[in-house]
């Protein structure tokens, strides 16, 4: 078979060809005969009573269809959390109710209090603008500390307090101060992991639709997981049963978390289109997409670690309050807790670790998953503290770092997870080759005849990938399944398609996909394609999220698959006259071991379905298997990071002059497009340290709602990226031994970042131990000029 | 309504369009050219851009009534008459320039303007043009490399790694 699409091959994109020529299906792009268009009223204040709704006037402008509010969505179900934390006394959070529309209270700028159907988008938005309501201001709920004050506003009436829970994990209360007490050296730091809009570039659209003939609703959506959506939707808001409902996300424009959750506007969709017997339509605008899509990270941590003498870690605890905004979104119980609090071990063998998470509600927008998702925040953390303690006991941060290194796998830590495999010397050697770090001091002295100070940060990372498995995570809380599907279909003149439970949306699923199935086989890789994002042709599956896709979605079809194979060699055992045992497949020929006869892949199912001369007797005909791949463990990509900056004293200014990403993601199959993800996940990495945040004032108003007020990363802001994935340490638990590329970058970069500026500043004189991100220039001078 | 005449991709259309009508809604809507992207409603992010009269131009910030008799280029019209992908798109291809692909309409109607006007662009350069379209999936590196390689330059410094 031709190498160059096989594993391990650059192959070049082919979902790229639609995209480049403006043939692209996403889900803006899908109008249907006869459609409406919905426009939501939203509240522009963060929290207060509707008082009065008038909707008579709106009704009677041109074009209006329906005017819908809370009261018509009373007996239906409302957006459902799949994730229920306890804390260590069994106590399940406090879990509000989430209305589709507002009843009776708005909680966040941008809850939605009616919806406008129109016969067009403009008469749906005019006639919104002419429904008359009052709303009773209530005092906003915007700081976390604020929230949980015992008079603080309730921003649900229902609820004990504004506390959504109190969670403990990790190692126990004896355990861990025993090791601060016999600690050498506490090293201390408060830090913030701002709030952060993902933004991808597709904003939200929905189209419901409804058949009259079948009684069937299918919504069409941007979505990562077209088969959770319409779980969550069908069985939890609406009350239709799957055979009667189907979800199609085609192509999407971007996701990096948010688009993982069930939103109130695809219910809406879905259920206005029942109830008009017609299509409608919703196409959020940016402006509407800051304050309904779920933001990202919002943690206010203290962190603590401990060091004997010798300098090795002893003891980590931590205390964090995280935002959950103003309800639960989909996974956002879990984010702060089993993909925050299972990370803090980090790549060290630290003995003793214990996590605090308050969980609050205030009266923003809803906060979940975000690229990385609580692993970013653990990472961050803990980086910046081993760099804190490194500076305050003299050591060169690498060495620290080096000598706490888990080096024995598995690794057990104190905080629930079993690593199975990771070198992080040999990240860290890499890391060193690429970045020059003795020429440093020449650099840093060219810096300084320009006025400039130079710093170089460093970190390492670990994530957990490919959550599972399933029977844990259901122990843990979640309350879905986290195997992935895969169908693979082969046609009668061998070409194949896989059905996959996973959603590619910028990942290259079907480039990537079918190269595994190449290798296999040993047939082109143009003769697979790979099917996605449909609830009616592809089987039950969890989507795409959490760098799962190859490791888990990946790992199903290469089950499917070995049954493909295991049956097709019962097929040409039986037209070579052999024994099953004897068959090799190799370049898409099957051989007898040891003769010069063989049969290939064509002829062979090609049997499968004219099965004139075929083992009828012992097998069906026909040539089609599924697999549901549940792991037995998370996957650990881990790596080592660095970055040089150049600060500008005068302004406050950083400049990004290198970044270098050495990363083990296991075995890799499209190098090409594993490099692709990590420079994005650099970009929204850096993105964070340097430009973005999502601000709301003492009111709730979110002030950074546009492109205007919410940097995000342009292409001057950012360097090139020197990224190497050599290091492999191939996971032991999946069939294709990879662990996952999406979110390392994202989760790897912000440390080295800020360790590089805190670097450069101290070099300068400038008694600087931390800024909060985003380290925009405003903030790094007065940091240098106290 | 007003009645607008225009050639977009060398073909003459006309269409009847509200005196609000963005040049954006009149090309997805009224043209059923849904290959230009709408990301964004303050004419930063730059999925929406095309040429109007060989110029690029983000077709949000333009009323249809604006472009009446005007030259539009949409990505729809960027391909080889044979139908195969343009320099700059197959450039886009081989160096992995897009992910999701929905700013790249934008990205590579910006890049043939910029190449237009500076046949032999450097990073620098490219990286200021590009100012204007936001890629939120390729944390441009890959980008750039491709416009590089669009204009027959060397990539071998932008390959860092």
């Amino acid at each position: 078979m031709p190498k160059d699409h096989g594993i391990g091959a650059s192959t070049k994109r082919r979902e790229d060809v639609r995209f480049l020529t403006g043939t692209g299906n996403y889900t803006d792009d899908i109008n249907l005969a006869g459609q409406a268009y919905v426009h939501f009223l939203r509240s522009d204040v963060a929290h207060g009573r509707i008082k009065r709704l008038d909707t008579s006037v709106a009704a009677d402008m041109p074009g209006v269809v329906q005017i819908f509010n809370g009261a018509d969505f009373e007996g239906v179900g409302g957006i459902p959390c799949g994730w229920q934390v306890t804390d260590r006394h069994g106590n399940p959070m406090q879990e509000p109710a989430h209305p589709v529309l507002a009843q009776g209270k708005v909680r966040h700028v941008g809850d939605a209090i009616a919806a406008v159907v129109a016969e067009s988008a403009a008469q749906a938005r005019n006639a919104a603008e002419a429904i008359e309501l009052e709303i009773e201001d209530l005092p906003a709920v915007v700081d976390m500390a604020a929230a949980l004050a015992d008079d603080a506003p309730k921003v649900h009436d229902d609820l004990d307090s504004n506390l959504c829970y109190d969670w403990t994990f990790g190692s126990d209360d004896d355990a861990i101060k025993a090791a601060f007490d016999a600690a050498d050296h506490v090293t201390t730091l408060d830090l913030v992991n701002q709030r952060l809009v993902a933004n991808p570039m597709e904003p939200r659209v929905a189209v419901g639709d409804f058949n009259r003939a079948s009684g069937e609703s299918t919504l069409y959506t941007t979505s990562q997981n077209p088969h959770v959506i319409r779980l969550l939707m069908g069985a939890f808001v609406l009350g239709i049963p799957e055979h009667k409902l189907r979800v199609i996300a085609p192509d999407v424009g971007g996701g990096f978390g948010s688009k993982i959750f069930h939103y109130a506007e695809e219910a809406f969709c879905t259920f206005a289109a029942k109830a008009l017997k017609r299509p409608v339509k919703w196409t959020a605008s940016r402006s509407e997409a800051f304050v309904t899509d779920a933001h990202g990270r919002d943690h206010v941590t203290t962190i603590e670690l401990a060091l004997d003498a010798d300098n090795n870690f002893t003891g980590l605890r931590t205390r964090t309050m995280a935002n959950m905004g103003a309800y639960l979104s989909t996974f956002a119980p879990s984010v702060p807790t089993y993909l925050h609090g299972t990370l803090m071990a980090g790549n060290y063998k630290t003995p003793a670790i214990q996590v605090n998470v308050k969980a609050v509600f205030t009266t923003t927008v809803p906060v979940d998953a975000y690229r990385g998702a609580g692993r970013p925040e653990a990472t961050y953390q803990l980086e910046r503290v081993i760099d804190k303690a490194a500076r305050e006991r003299g050591l060169d941060p690498v060495a620290l770092r080096r000598q706490n290194f888990i080096s024995e796998f598995p690794y057990e830590t104190p905080v629930a997870v079993a690593y199975d495999t990771g070198d992080y010397t040999a990240t860290m050697d890499k890391l060193l080759e690429m970045v020059d770090r003795d020429g440093f001091e020449a650099r840093a002295a060219e810096s300084a005849k320009a006025g400039k100070l130079r710093g170089f940060g460093v970190n390492c990372y670990i994530e957990a990938c490919g959550i599972a498995p399933s029977a844990l995570v259901g122990q843990l809380g979640a309350r879905a399944g986290l195997y992935e599907s895969a169908t693979v279909r082969v046609n009668a003149t061998g070409g194949l398609v896989v059905m996959t439970g996973s959603h590619s949306h910028g990942q290259g699923h079907e480039t990537a996909f079918p190269q595994v199935i190449a290798e296999m086989i040993g047939i082109d890789a143009d003769m697979v394609e790979i099917v996605h994002g449909d609830t009616a042709n592809t089987p039950m599956g969890m989507g795409t999220y959490g760098s799962r896709s190859l490791a888990v979605g990946g790992s199903a079809m290469v089950r499917a698959t070995e049954k493909i194979i295991a049956k097709a060699k019962k097929i040409a055992a039986h037209l070579l006259e052999a024994s099953e045992g004897d068959i090799d497949l190799k370049d898409g020929q099957f051989s007898v071991a040891g003769t010069d006869k063989s049969v290939a892949w064509g002829d062979v199912t090609l049997a499968a379905y004219v099965p004139h001369n075929y083992p009828i007797e012992e097998i069906e005909p026909g040539l089609e298997e599924t697999a549901f791949y549940d792991p037995s463990n998370f996957t650990y990509p881990a790596g080592a990071y660095a970055c040089e900056v150049e600060v500008d004293p005068e302004t406050g200014r950083v400049e990004i002059c290198s970044f270098a990403a050495a990363d083990d993601f296991g075995n890799v199959v499209n190098p090409m497009i594993v490099d692709g993800q990590v420079h994005g996940g650099l970009a929204q990495g850096i993105g964070q340290a340097l430009l973005e945040g999502a601000v709301y004032d003492a009111d709730g108003q979110l002030l950074s709602a546009s492109y205007m007020d919410y940097a995000m990363p342009r292409a001057d802001d950012l360097p090139n990226f020197q990224v190497d994935h050599s290091c492999q340490t191939p996971c032991t638990h999946n069939p294709l031994g990879v662990k996952g590329c999406g979110e390392a970058g994202a989760i790897g970069s912000p440390p080295s970042v800020v360790n590089a500026v805190v670097d450069a500043l101290q070099r300068g004189g400038h008694d600087v131990t931390h800024i909060d991100m985003p380290l925009s220039p405003g903030r790094v001078w007065q940091a240098i000029n106290g | 309504m007003t009645k607008v005449t225009m050639t977009v991709n060398g073909k003459s259309v006309s269409g009847a369009v509200e005196g609000r009508t963005l040049l954006s809604d009149f090309i997805r809507e009224g043209l059923r050219l849904t290959g230009t992207h709408v990301g964004c409603d303050t004419s930063q992010c730059g999925a929406c851009v095309v040429h109007v009269d060989g110029k690029a131009v983000k077709s949000c910030t333009m009323l249809a009534a604006e472009a009446e008799g005007a030259e539009i280029k949409t990505i729809e019209g960027m391909a080889n008459p044979d139908g195969s992908l343009s320099v700059i798109q197959q450039a886009f291809q081989d160096h992995h320039g897009l992910q999701c692909g929905f700013c790249t309409p934008g990205m590579v109607m910006s890049a043939a303007a910029l190449l237009a006007e500076n046949p032999s662009p450097t990073e620098s350069e490219i990286r200021k043009y590009l100012e204007g379209n936001i890629c939120r999936c390729t944390g441009y590196h890959n980008i750039i490399k491709a416009i590089m390689a669009a204009s027959g330059q060397s990539v071998a410094d932008v390959a860092a790694e």
